[in-house]
């Protein structure tokens, strides 16, 4: 049991960042950013075809495709939110363009083999692959009766220092400051001479980049890298993360992350794997019905 | 192009020869008009997929393990469908917006891999076989269906009924503060697009042998969104042509086939941002113009002058 929760604490430090990034959009720009999940799931895919295709060492590698997802974050912002923007569209317009270049991103991986028009980028079409064993030294250490591998140990690490340093930058620096004034109040951080154009541009960029690595982190550790990743692994359930959170708020996207985790590792020990896949949404369903400001937001302001 | 050479020239050998494809079309239109339902009052609900599944397993379970005949089996899906859609509307409707949009993905998804993967008697992940599928006659129900079910929503937006709703769209709060009974009339909309979803999926079983649970998953609900996006929800017929032109699509530019997606998204993105209202909408063929044009045509305009 032990071994399980450690389980749900790395694969719950994996839905938390990438939670992070998907709640931060919806925070600070009020719009559901649906092509997070194709962020993520290329995040995988650049680092692999740098790695696999490109004979790169895995670091810069990965440096490069976080740099890669942090580009499409901005793509994100100038092709399907800044123009709705700018003629003040519902946020129902945002939420379906951002579908649209979802499906835009996946559809090019899909259809990428070797001799295609994105053959540089990946040639396995819809299959599954894995980094070539041995990208990353892996370790395993036993201690006290538990098995640890090195790289999901390096995972939980990387999450949550990163984690800490976005809520430092959020809560203390100029920037953060700034990035709460647009999220509380559009209009009036304008008034007060901040760039909100710049600041919408930069929350995506780091929100992408966030996705981008915990989709990298999840081909590494799991094993699995393919055009749907993003779309069957993570989507729906990073929804259901910033649910049970509490919308917009990162602590609650961290803290509904693991507690996603532990909620499927207790189904999958309690009644067995078939039953872990629905139980996620069953607690989005459940939590929306019952308590919609999250499990811990007690910020619930008339959008709902 | 040889498409609509054919479509004109030779309709019977292109009907016979498209048959799958136009039956999926006229599935497809149904579900459009699903979606359109609770677009018209305002809501953005998701849940069109799950209903689909709720009509398609009763009816080919009915056909399956019970004397009774098809027609029937197809009612009680459309109609099971409807009594879920109630009960799933109870807590639901209480949400706006993108809240509501994400708890009926939440029971799309729930339903597909908490019940339908989980419950012996739908096959779990294998699926069901079904074999009273008759692709050549269940084409008729379907066509048949679809101008029936297009003129009474049509029908149905210009009572009073459909006025509350567009009230109700348009202003919620004023909708309430003159008399409407909002709560009610978001339920009746809600209901009527579930027992639709869930004919669409009873008919469906009919041309398919097969009821794949993969089938009804949060993919095919977003397809049924683009229709109701690209066509446009002013009136019932926008959904319906773009259920119609995206399905065709891949059909019409065989060359892009494999990349229909990309084609999709791309139309997605540039109807949501350049014509909101969908390509049926008010307002005939206008666009809105993107900044940089018209700052270009003032430039140009201004270098005329001079």
């Amino acid at each position: 049991m032990t071994q399980q929760v450690l389980n749900a604490i790395f694969i719950g430090s994996i839905y938390a960042l990438f939670a992070v990034g998907y709640t931060l959009v919806f925070g600070v720009l009020d719009v559901l950013n649906l092509a997070h999940s194709a962020v993520f799931m290329l995040g995988a895919v650049v680092t692999y075809s740098l790695v696999a295709l490109h004979g790169m060492p895995f670091l810069p590698a990965a440096i490069i495709a976080i740099l890669v997802c942090g580009l499409l974050g901005l793509l994100i912002e100038f092709v399907a939110l800044r123009p709705l923007r700018r003629r003040n569209a519902p946020p129902i317009s945002a939420l379906i363009s951002t579908i649209g270049l979802a499906l835009i991103f996946v559809a090019i991986v899909e259809q990428a083999t070797s001799g295609s028009l994105f053959s540089w980028l990946w040639q396995d079409g819809a299959n599954s692959v894995r980094f070539p064993t041995g990208t990353v030294p892996n370790p395993t250490y036993h201690v006290a009766g538990l098995t640890i591998e090195g790289t999901k140990l390096g995972i939980l690490i990387i999450s949550v220092v990163l984690m800490l340093v976005l809520g430092y930058v959020i809560r203390f620096t100029q920037v953060g400051r700034a990035l709460r004034a647009v999220a509380e109040n559009r209009r009036a951080a304008t008034l007060l001479g901040i760039n909100v154009d710049r600041i919408f541009a930069s929350t995506l960029f780091v929100s992408s980049a966030l996705g981008g690595l915990a989709g990298l982190l999840f081909g590494l550790a799991l094993s699995d890298i393919s055009p749907y990743i993003g779309r069957d692994q993570v989507e729906l359930k990073g929804l259901a993360v910033i649910v049970l959170g509490g919308m917009g708020s990162i602590p609650g996207a961290v803290l509904g992350g693991y507690l996603l985790g532990l909620i499927e590792v207790f189904a999958f020990v309690r009644f067995g794997s078939n039953i872990e896949a629905g139980v996620a949404f069953a607690a989005l369903f459940l939590v929306l019905v019952l308590r919609p400001q999250g499990l811990f937001g007690a910020r619930l302001r008339e959008r709902l | 192009m040889d498409f609509f050479i054919q479509l004109f020239t030779d309709p019977v050998g292109f009907y016979n020869q498209h048959e799958l494809l136009i039956a999926q079309i006229g599935i497809n239109a149904i579900l459009a008009i699903s979606i359109f339902v609770t677009f018209y009052s305002g809501q953005l609900t998701l849940a069109n997929a799950g209903f689909m599944a709720i009509g398609a397993y009763t009816t080919v379970i009915m056909s399956l393990y019970l004397p009774t005949p098809l027609p029937l089996n197809i009612l009680v899906g459309a109609l099971l469908a409807g009594a879920i859609g109630f009960l799933v509307g109870l807590p639901v409707l209480r949400l706006r917006g993108v809240f509501l949009a994400i708890a009926t993905i939440g029971f799309v998804e729930a339903l597909r891999l908490g019940v339908i993967l989980n419950v012996p008697i739908t096959g779990e992940g294998q699926g069901l076989k079904n074999p009273s599928a008759d692709p050549l006659g269940g084409i008729v129900p379907i066509l048949i269906s679809v101008p029936i079910m297009t003129y009474l929503v049509w029908r149905l937006t210009h009572t009073r009924l459909g006025q509350a709703w567009a009230a109700i769209r348009e202003d919620e709060l004023a909708a309430s503060s003159n008399g409407i009974n909002v709560p009610v009339y978001k339920m009746v909309a809600f209901i009527i697009s579930a027992v639709v979803a869930g004919y669409a999926g009873a008919l469906e079983t009919h041309i398919n042998f097969f009821v794949d649970p993969t089938e009804y998953s949060v993919t095919r609900t977003i397809q049924i969104l683009t229709f109701a996006v690209v066509g446009g929800t002013t009136n019932v017929i926008g959904p319906i042509v773009g259920a119609v032109f995206l399905t065709a699509l891949p059909e019409i530019v065989r060359q892009f086939a494999a990349y229909r997606d990309v084609v999709n998204g791309v139309i997605l993105i540039l109807v949501i941002i350049f014509r909101p209202q969908g390509i049926v909408g008010r307002g005939g063929l206008a666009i809105i113009a993107p900044r940089w044009w018209t700052h270009w045509r003032t430039r140009e305009r201004a270098a005329a002058a001079h």
